[in-house]
């Protein structure tokens, strides 16, 4: 045999070279050609990204700012005639106690705290400044009348003080201070009138009105009456319940069912039908399913809506083919020698896949499984169809409360007729959304390292 | 033809002082399978085979690729009943017990026939919990001190405790190709069987860790019996007592090692012998 090389003509052998030689400048070619087309490819959807990234935050970065009127507020006793906040001592019952407490508050809600509101702001204004009472209202946010009064209720030796105390800018205050209002526009375009455009120069010149970080946007929940007040917290709160449902239900029903199909179903037409309908399952659009959320669980269980206990179940049939297909995917993956040593010491199938199989394929399991949930982090259509989408200003306590989730928030945000506001503030959102991502995402590659290391 | 004659002679000499003159045939039998035939689907890829397995003594089965050795293996502790399509005819007992019964367990069975693979397959797990895996599913030792025993005991029985003694808590995958058999071997011994078979031991090895491994089956067949399935004809001359040649799912010819090496009956077993086939 090693002989036969050595047997073949001299010139066909010099000719087999040259026919080979010819070939290889084309074939070099050829990979060449690929690896541009692969790094094109690549930089293509990096650039992408990037591109969404800087938009994203150089949209997002002013909703982080927001502007602050200091005041200093006079609970003038004048306004505030309610007597003194009921004590415990004077009553014979907590009951009667109670009665009292919820009277007084309410005699303190139907005062007029815009006149306290308007009296600060008068104050920090130029001495002489003519501006009406209508006009100087639209500088602080709505808001600030209910902050004041929580101060007093809270407190209510407050009486006859003068306290200083913070309050938000409205939101067309803050866009004229920065910028995103033409200044150049007639009066009759201009969402503030000409003296309180002028008054809101003369406080930021005076340092009565001045910018600090927007933690209200973590710390509060949406607001359409208050724009400049709206915040995230409810639909945070909200993600994170369907997140908590998603993963109690998805994962484990998603990895046990992948379990018994991969390693336990007798291959059979059944299995085989159940096979392709998870794979179509897994391609069905998630619209669909928040159809079938509405009429499975709202229509016909009667649970809530808007609620993220229905919204969490949408999201666990909309993940479960994912977690089912990437669990089997994983599983497939490990190699018969280790089914077999198993086997050959006397595992039962049982054993095997729970001392073995799983162990090692644990790590895929785990990443596939976050990934999943990830995705499930970043719908919307399903939520829409089932109520999420309602205006919703409170946090969820429990599952069965109405919510809405930050996907949605965006889109709502997204919605408001205070675009030059709001587009910020949508921005923002988002950018928690792909930071809650990330960590998702972080938290899964972090893992997966740790646990290859240890196997 | 020359240098082969030399190997088997000098094989020979082995034989005869490795093991008592008279066949082992005459020792009791351990296993016995009668016409058993495989089917994978519609292709039938063992054709009646039968054969007597000698208690404590070591039986080659050899072959050129394909031939059935491994298929006829893996009846014995019943692995073949993970594969897809599979279906065995004909009967295989232990001691007697019909092994594909109805009321055997499989989970039993391969507690007293331990096997060993081609390629060595570790637990990626450390070397400790691989020989201590066996023991503990099969529930024999009673507490930690116990385990330990067996783990020491049966690294030692293998040949590999001494090598290993300071590492017994890092992945048993760490180790080299050859010590990774006997790690799998040791583990094959925790469990205590009374067969052990090897599919193609050494395929995977170089020749040292090869030669360490049959030394250790030399040793190993005062207390199991041992089924080896081999490419190797020189291996099966070194390390066995009798060798049963197959070939295209039959199994052409047995008996004594030393008889099918120096003398075979059948023509396609000189052939094989010889090198003209395989």
């Amino acid at each position: 045999m090693a002989t036969d090389i050595q047997t073949f003509p001299e010139k066909a052998s010099s000719d087999r070279t040259r026919i080979i030689r010819a070939g290889l400048r084309r074939r070099h070619l050829n990979e060449q050609i690929f690896r541009g087309l692969g790094i094109a490819a690549i930089a293509v959807a990096l650039g992408f990204v990037a591109l969404l990234f800087v938009d994203v935050f150089r949209k997002g970065i002013p909703a982080f700012v927001q502007s602050n009127l200091h005041l200093s507020v006079t609970f003038d006793a004048e306004v505030i005639d309610v007597g003194p906040a009921p004590a415990r001592g004077d009553f014979a019952s907590d009951a009667e106690y109670t009665a009292a407490s919820l009277k007084w508050q309410r005699e303190l809600a139907m005062l007029n705290w815009n006149t306290i509101v308007e009296a600060s702001l008068r104050k920090a204004a130029p001495e002489g400044f003519e501006i009406d009472s209508k006009q100087i209202q639209t500088i602080p946010e709505t808001n600030a009348r209910h902050q004041i009064r929580e101060m007093f209720v809270a407190n209510p030796s407050l009486l006859g003080q003068t306290v200083d105390v913070d309050v938000l800018a409205s939101a067309n205050a803050a866009n004229w201070i920065r910028g995103n209002i033409n200044r150049d526009l007639g009066d009759a375009q201009q969402q503030l009138s000409a003296p309180a455009r002028q008054l809101i120069d003369t406080f930021v010149d005076n340092g009565t009105i001045s910018n600090g970080f927007a933690w209200t946007i973590f710390t509060n929940v949406d607001s359409r009456s208050a724009p400049a007040s709206a915040g995230l917290l409810g639909a945070f709160v909200g993600t994170l319940w369907m997140m908590l449902i998603v993963i109690v239900l998805a994962v484990p029903i998603g990895v046990a069912a992948a379990i018994y199909l991969e390693e336990f179903a007798p291959k059979s037409r059944l299995t085989d039908l159940i096979e392709v309908n998870i794979n179509n399952l897994a391609a069905v659009p998630s619209i669909v399913f928040g159809l079938l959320g509405a009429a499975v669980f709202i229509n016909w269980f009667h649970l809530p809506i808007s609620a993220p206990l229905v919204g969490g179940l949408v999201l666990t049939l909309m993940t479960l083919p994912t977690i089912i297909i990437a669990t089997r995917g994983a599983l497939m993956g490990v190699s018969p020698a280790l089914r077999q040593a198993a086997l050959g010491m006397g595992a039962s199938k049982t054993q095997m896949v729970f001392h073995h199989v799983l162990p090692t394929t644990f790590p895929s399991i785990l990443t596939a499984t976050i990934l999943g949930v990830a995705h499930a982090l970043g719908e919307t259509a399903p939520l829409l169809l089932i109520g999420m989408k309602a205006f919703v200003a409170s946090v969820p306590a429990t599952p069965l409360d109405q919510a809405t989730a930050l996907p949605v928030q965006i889109y709502l945000w997204q919605g408001n007729e205070n675009r030059n506001f709001f587009e910020p503030r949508t921005a923002a959102a988002i950018m928690v959304l792909l930071a809650v991502m990330i960590l998702l995402n972080g938290v899964a590659i972090y893992l997966r390292s740790r646990l290859e290391k240890r196997a | 033809m020359d240098m082969l004659a030399g190997k088997v002679k000098k094989t020979s000499l082995n034989l005869d002082s490795a093991m008592n003159p008279t066949d082992v045939l005459e020792r009791p039998i351990r296993l016995t399978a009668r016409d058993v035939t495989v089917h994978y689907g519609t292709k039938q890829a063992l054709h009646g085979i039968s054969i007597d397995i000698p208690d404590r003594a070591v039986t080659a089965f050899i072959g050129p690729s394909g031939c059935g050795k491994s298929t006829f293996l893996r009846c014995i502790n019943r692995m073949n009943d993970t594969i897809e399509g599979a279906k065995v005819g004909g009967t295989i007992k232990l001691d007697g017990e019909d092994i594909y019964a109805p009321a055997l367990d499989v989970v039993e069975l391969r507690a007293r026939i331990g096997m060993v693979f081609q390629k060595p397959n570790p637990f990626p797990k450390s070397i400790y919990d691989n020989v201590a895996y066996g023991p503990r599913i099969h529930g024999l030792a009673r507490n930690k001190a116990d385990l330990d025993e067996i783990v020491v005991s049966s690294l030692r029985k293998a040949g590999l405790f001494e090598e290993v003694k300071d590492r017994l808590q890092e992945p048993g995958t760490g180790l080299s190709g050859g010590q990774q058999q006997r790690l799998c071997i040791a583990r094959a011994i925790a469990v205590g069987p009374e067969v052990i078979l090897m599919d193609e031991p050494c395929s995977a090895l170089d020749p040292i860790a090869t030669a360490v491994i049959e030394e250790l089956i030399d040793e190993l067949r005062e207390n199991y019996t041992i089924v080896i399935v081999t490419h190797s004809m020189q291996q099966a001359a070194r390390v066995s007592q009798r060798t049963a040649f197959f070939h295209l799912g039959n199994l052409i010819e047995q008996g004594p090692t030393e008889d099918i090496f120096t003398n075979p009956v059948n023509k396609q077993t000189q052939d094989y012998i010889m090198g003209r086939i395989g």
